[in-house]
């Protein structure tokens, strides 16, 4: 049975002038394979998702996502298709309340489109589906405040939310734990767990608690090239990694 | 032949004297991203600065005074208001420059009233320096090319001479990796927004005796210098200086061929009656034409090419 | 726990109408105010009504409208434009001429429905031009605003066709088609008709802010990448809303031309766009019926104060300035701001915080009108013969005098009240903490 890859990478280069950020990276990431990226900072990590989420263009190369072409495409075509990405600053509606936003982010899934004719508060299957998702986030007592003045972890919360609300099945999560202590990390990973199960999901991270125990498979990407590819105990102990990441000293 | 080479040294000077007021709107727009709107609103407050000056104590301490007077205002208006407006994002601070543009009008409007005043060009400068083909070419416009030829050398050398200079260069495009390097951003608005300002106020000065001295200057010029600024980029003074020739070169040529586009077809052996389609639209003359050529640019531009020429940032 | 929603949803019906009753009352009041307005100022010896108070009205009637069709593009989808008078000016001149083709008989439309061709018209051209512009967002979208709006103001007097040139279009709005059988001669059946259209687009537009395409113009305004992470087209967004919100300038345009019986190069102008822009802002943006405000505010404003003092546009332009970096919010959206500390009582704790910034602040106004009114006297004023009077008191201009007294009243009246802002500052935001403000969303 030939299954179709979630997200295919062919030979993907990014150049911003004369600067080559990503050069030649190439991925497999399977249908409901949960996959970490990880690498030094400025490695490219996030150039790489912004190419695949259509933030930016690809300056070589061809992005797949269960089998169609991505890459340069308009970042609400690749929503629709099936692929929904989180931030690493956290990026909601700030002004709009809590429920406001899981509703916004239920929107296209449930066919609305650009309707002037429904009245969102006697929508019925719209507002139960954000009762529900914003009682697994936990978030349902602050549904009646504004996204921005929420506190951070509970904005992120609501970020993963949002990301996952569309019925998306390829997440991409930007550094979700970024800036949280032991505990919120902690919960944050659960809940990671509870709301993308069945779902593929690719996951950049500096946090190596969160990557190896969220991840099936782990990518190195250093300075724009993945040197490591491989489940996360023998990158762990992979000596070339050792050396990108802790210099000639090793662990 | 005679009348191409007046009109091209009209544009010439025209085109200079734009870039005098688009340069300091580039700077300002490609550094901290807010399009002041109160940018003409200046170079007409060094005009009529320059005006009351030059009644009392003469033109040539007004040179001087005006623009010195418009960078104190450009610095005023950027610690005790954009700074403040920055808060709400880029929106407020449009719209306090829109604000601060129509209050400047008003307040010249009720000053001086409205009607033009006679800011003369000075005696010293009213002489004719050569003649060309019978046409004069008055001494003021070569004062007015010196001063612009020798501000854009001025800018030219402070921008890649000296560090200040650099510094503003970088935060042309990088504003954000020049804060994080360390330099003093706020004070470096300051200073470019006081520049700008005062610049303005100079082609105030040397404008405004040139062309009209009226309120509704500022209005007037305002479009076209958006226009310049759009067309050349932002982040790109070379850009911002070959838009000003190019736009000098339009508006002048255009209002010396009094045609109409109804005339060209006639040339063309197609005659065109009441009864043509959009006979109103074809018989408009060039020179009508050319002062709404700017706003026509600036739609077509921003909705087809808004990086502009040369531009290195998306507007 | 999901029940109590379905439940509640269920039970909507029953619940909608008490509900509506408890919170639009302060609405329906100002609805029944309007209606009875020009019968509070009705001259009863002579038996009429007082033009001046039903043009005030009328003109307060369109230009609401006006304002809250600018809002969709501001407030609501965080689109400024410069040039919206343009969607008012061609409904106008629309319904102007159609007004005329039904006096000679083309065809047959009550005067009734007459704002209809002004709304389609006004929602033709903004979609035509809402296709081009709203390709660019933010400050690139201002200036092509202002550009179409400077290309129609001119082509509006030079044209003779469809503008009339310089003396633009006029009509008679006694056509003779009313479903109700009014002839529209006198102008109080006019204001009743601007009153109806007025209360008809305020409610369909509050409505179009409960709708997925305005709640996703909300969201395209505050975050436009994450809009297109949950699916959407921020540009189709934006094109919509503008279409939408010229649909409703077109309506406002045909009040004004059926108000006028004359449109010309006026309607189109960037100074209505500034207007509108200036009553939208002070009246609130953040707020559903600010514009509102705003409009009447204005509107009262400029018909009062300029039979005060010639410079009262000044003082209109320096509100706006001031409150773009003190009160973004606008008064709608100071009131609201007060509201949930008024709710819970502690209101009367803001009393002496705000009687120590309010009374330098006052006398620095004094101070600031004192300088304004001198100014003006002595440039426009002596120009017209007239002099500056205070109480029945001749104030010499050329006396030093007045001059040093309104500048001193103003430096220290400023002084003060900036030194008084942090601890106001302080004051205001133990209250609200007090309170715990949920800020209401929009």
């Amino acid at each position: 049975m030939n299954v179709v890859p979630a997200i295919v990478l062919r030979d993907v280069h990014k150049s911003f002038g004369a600067t080559k950020i990503i050069d030649g990276v190439g991925l497999r990431i399977s249908r409901g394979e949960r996959h970490g990226l990880i690498g030094p900072n400025g490695a490219g990590k996030t150039t790489l998702f912004n190419m695949i989420s259509g933030r930016l263009s690809v300056s070589r190369g061809e992005i797949e996502l269960n089998g169609r072409l991505i890459q340069n495409r308009a970042p609400h075509e690749i929503n629709r298709m099936g692929l929904c990405r989180s931030f690493q600053i956290t990026s909601l509606f700030h002004r709009l309340s809590v429920f406001e936003n899981v509703r916004c982010a239920l929107l296209w899934s449930l066919g609305y489109r650009y309707s002037i004719a429904h009245l969102l508060s006697r929508q019925r299957k719209l507002n139960t589906a954000s009762q529900i998702l914003l009682e697994r986030l936990g978030l349902w007592d602050r549904r009646e405040i504004r996204a921005g003045l929420l506190s951070y972890a509970e904005q992120r919360a609501l970020e993963i939310g949002i990301t996952v609300a569309g019925g998306a099945d390829v997440i991409l999560l930007d550094e979700p734990t970024a800036g949280m202590n032991r505990n919120e990390a902690d919960r944050a990973v659960s809940l990671i767990r509870q709301l993308t199960e069945g779902k593929t999901l690719l996951v950049v991270e500096h946090d190596m608690n969160v990557v190896f125990s969220l991840a099936d498979n782990v990518s190195v990407l250093v300075y724009g090239r993945i040197i490591a590819s491989d489940v996360p105990e023998r990158v762990r102990v992979n000596p070339v990694v050792r050396e990108a990441y802790l210099g000639t000293k090793g662990a | 032949m005679e009348l191409l080479l007046v009109t091209l040294l009209n544009a010439l000077v025209y085109g200079m004297l734009l870039f005098m007021l688009a340069s300091g709107l580039t700077l300002i727009f490609s550094m901290m991203g807010v399009l002041n709107f109160a940018h003409a609103s200046v170079y007409m407050i060094g005009a009529y600065v320059a005006y009351q000056i030059s009644r009392t104590v003469g033109f040539w301490p007004a040179l001087v005074i005006a623009p010195i007077a418009c960078g104190v205002v450009g610095a005023a208006v950027e610690i005790y208001g954009l700074r403040k407006a920055h808060r709400n994002g880029h929106i407020s601070e449009l719209l306090l420059t829109v604000g601060l543009a129509l209050l400047i009008e008003k307040g010249v409007q009720m000053i001086w009233g409205l009607a033009p005043v006679p800011y003369r060009v000075p005696a010293a400068l009213d002489f004719t320096l050569f003649s060309m083909y019978g046409t004069n070419f008055p001494a003021y416009r070569g004062f007015m090319l010196l001063i612009s030829l020798f501000m854009f050398l001025a800018i030219w050398l402070l921008l890649t001479r000296t560090r200040i200079g650099l510094i503003i260069q970088a935060s042309l495009t990088h504003s954000d990796m020049v804060s994080a390097l360390g330099h003093n951003v706020p004070r470096v608005y300051t200073t470019v927004f006081a520049g700008g300002s005062a610049l303005a106020g100079l082609a105030g000065v040397i404008g405004g005796n040139y062309l009209v001295t009226e309120p509704a200057m500022a209005f007037t010029m305002g479009p076209i210098v958006f226009v310049v600024v759009v067309f050349g980029g932002l982040g790109s003074l070379l850009g911002c200086l070959i838009a000003s020739i190019v736009m000098g070169l339009v508006q002048s040529f255009a209002v010396v061929f009094d045609v109409s586009p109804a005339d060209l077809l006639t040339y063309l052996g197609v005659a065109v009656t009441p009864m043509t389609p959009f006979a109103e639209v074809l018989s408009v003359p060039l020179p009508r034409v050319s002062a709404l050529l700017p706003y026509l640019l600036l739609v077509l531009i921003l909705i087809f090419k808004p990086r502009g020429l040369m531009g290195t940032r998306d507007t | 726990m999901t029940e109590v929603v379905a439940q509640r949803s269920g039970d909507s019906a029953r619940y909608d109408v008490r509900a509506a009753l408890g919170r639009f009352w302060p609405a329906f009041t100002f609805i029944a105010l309007a209606i009875v307005v020009p019968w509070l100022f009705f001259d009863w010896s002579k038996g009429r009504h007082s033009g001046f108070v039903i043009s005030l009205v009328s003109q307060m009637g369109v230009m609401s409208i006006f304002a809250l069709s600018f809002n969709m593009q501001m407030g609501q989808a965080g689109l400024l434009t410069f040039g919206h008078a343009v969607f008012l000016g061609l409904g106008g001149y629309a319904t102007i001429h159609a007004l005329n083709a039904v006096a000679s008989g083309l065809f047959w439309l009550p005067v009734e429905l007459m704002p209809l061709v002004g709304g389609i018209s006004g929602l033709i051209f903004a979609t035509i031009f809402g296709y081009m512009a709203t390709r660019q967002t933010g400050t690139a979208y201002a200036m092509i605003t202002l550009g179409f709006g400077e290309l129609v103001s001119a082509a509006a007097v030079m044209f003779n066709g469809f503008f009339g040139g310089e003396g633009g279009v006029t009509a008679n709005r006694m056509i003779k088609t009313s479903f109700l059988g009014l002839s529209y001669g006198p102008a109080i059946e006019v204001y009743y008709l601007i009153l109806f259209w007025t209360v008809l687009s305020a409610g369909v537009m509050l409505l179009l802010t409960q709708v997925p395409l305005g709640r996703m113009a909300n969201a395209c305004r505050d975050n436009s990448e994450r809009a297109q992470f949950v699916g959407y087209d921020p540009r189709r967004v934006r094109f919509y809303q503008c279409a939408i919100s010229g649909f409703f300038a077109g309506i406002a345009g045909a009040l004004y031309a059926i108000n006028y019986e004359i449109v010309t190069y006026d309607a189109v102008s960037a100074v209505l766009s500034a207007n509108v822009l200036l009553m939208t802002f002070i009246g609130g943006i953040g707020v559903f019926w600010g514009p509102i405000l705003g409009a009447v505010l204005i509107t009262l404003l400029q018909s009062w104060m300029s039979l005060l003092s010639g410079a009262w546009v000044i003082y209109v332009a320096v509100l706006f300035v001031v409150m773009v970096i003190y009160a973004p919010g606008g008064i709608a959206g100071l009131i609201m701001a007060h509201l949930p500390i008024w709710r819970s009582g502690r209101l009367a704790t803001l009393a002496v915080p705000y009687l120590r910034i309010v009374m330098p602040s006052v006398t620095g106004i004094i101070g600031f009108a004192g300088l304004v009114e001198l100014t003006y006297s002595a440039s426009i004023g002596k120009g017209q013969g007239r002099a500056l009077t205070l109480f029945y008191h001749v104030i010499d201009t050329s006396s030093l005098l007045p001059w040093f007294v309104t500048a001193v009243l103003f430096a220290l009246g400023i002084a003060l009240a900036a030194s008084q802002r942090v601890q106001f500052l302080e004051s205001w935001a133990a209250v609200a903490e007090e309170t715990r403000v949920k800020e209401p969303c929009r």
